[in-house]
């Protein structure tokens, strides 16, 4: 059998088990509130949600390599277009576009069409500096770190542990903001994905050292 | 007859996180069991730059006179690698089925902490339930 192609985001939208949306969007709400009142300042709850936005995308990526079947992207365009068009679809259901290319093709945005998270919700006067779906900004952080770059192997020759460390973990290193939110008056949800390293692909020593 | 020997799991630094055999051929304690781990760890990393081809991701398939060695690894550098009898076939598509029940058992239970050994019975419960499909489909030819 030859080995499965990649999948599209709908077909395994259809195919994994899923919980009822309202329940979803509830659960969510209510994580948040529980933030705010725990926390009290809307910084440090916008933090947090980073954070467990963070803690997720780091699990996540597997289920999302090992379902879709997607094969590495060959730059950081393919990466954002998969995320939006693959992820977004695979793990909410909904479609996402990219756009905003900056010239150097590391920094764009990421638009949404729809936002299952805030079905219900309205910000109050008291929450205004609050990113509510800053969880989402934190999974893609999250997934995108812990994906190995093309090459990954430096320890050919004894290298140092921290540069093993440096060199093993990671391929790229994003900054994930808000930069349009409904619930704060904007007329879209756009989500600004700006690539800040990535690990070389030549390994960092020489080998005649 | 058992058509694999054993299942490793190593994390991204090299570290066995799962050991599990099946059958008597091949079987090993705990230390040669890491040992087997660490070793392949190495040896893949070193194959990727002895490889003549560019772009190249590590050995896929050993194969030995009393064995072959049938290795996956993910995106993230989590390698998944069985141990089975001589030609058995369709080895890449139980280790792509393992690495699915890894990320829904393993990665999704919430007591588990990442880079460490696995222990979580739901896991445990579903791949040999896997294995055992997959032994039975072997006879069945």
């Amino acid at each position: 059998m030859p080995p499965a192609g990649p999948r599209s985001g709908d077909a395994i939208f259809a195919s994994v088990e899923r919980v009822n949306a309202e329940l979803f969007t509830l659960t969510y709400g209510a994580t948040v509130r529980q933030l705010l009142t725990d926390l009290e300042e809307v910084e440090e709850v916008n933090k947090q949600l980073d954070q467990m936005g963070y803690n997720i995308g780091i699990r996540l990526i597997d289920e999302f390599l090992a379902k879709s079947n997607v094969s590495r992207c060959v730059d950081f365009k393919e990466t954002a277009e998969v995320i939006a068009k693959v992820g977004f679809k695979m793990f909410l259901g909904i479609a996402a576009t990219v756009t905003n290319w900056d010239a150097d093709g590391t920094c764009c945005s990421i638009i949404l069409d729809d936002n299952p998270l805030v079905d219900f919700v309205e910000l109050p006067d008291t929450c205004q500096g609050l990113y509510y779906c800053n969880i989402l900004s934190g999974v893609i952080r999250g997934a995108l770190e812990m994906c190995l770059g093309r090459d990954i192997a430096p320890y050919l020759k004894i290298v140092t542990d921290t540069q093993y460390l440096a060199f093993t973990k990671v391929s790229m290193k994003t900054e994930v903001t808000w930069l349009r939110d409904v619930l704060r008056g904007d007329d879209a949800y756009e989500l600004q994905v700006k690539l800040l390293k990535q690990v070389p692909e030549e390994y960092p020593y020489k080998d005649d050292e | 007859m058992a058509a694999i020997y054993s299942l490793y799991i190593i994390n991204k630094s090299g570290g066995l996180i799962f050991y599990k055999d099946y059958g008597s051929a091949g079987r090993m304690d705990t230390n040669d069991s890491l040992r087997v781990a660490s070793l392949w760890h190495s040896m893949h990393a070193i194959s990727q730059q002895l490889s003549p081809i560019t772009g190249c991701y590590g050995i896929e398939l050993l194969e030995a006179d009393t064995f072959d060695l049938h290795c996956f690894q993910s995106l993230t550098g989590t390698k998944f690698f069985v141990v089975s009898e001589p030609g058995t076939q369709q080895m890449e598509n139980l280790l792509k089925v393992i690495y699915e029940l890894y990320t829904d058992y393993v990665l999704k239970n919430p007591f588990y902490e990442m880079e460490m050994p696995i222990r979580c019975e739901l896991f445990d419960i579903n791949l040999s339930q896997v294995v055992q499909k997959d032994r039975v489909a072997l006879l069945g030819r």
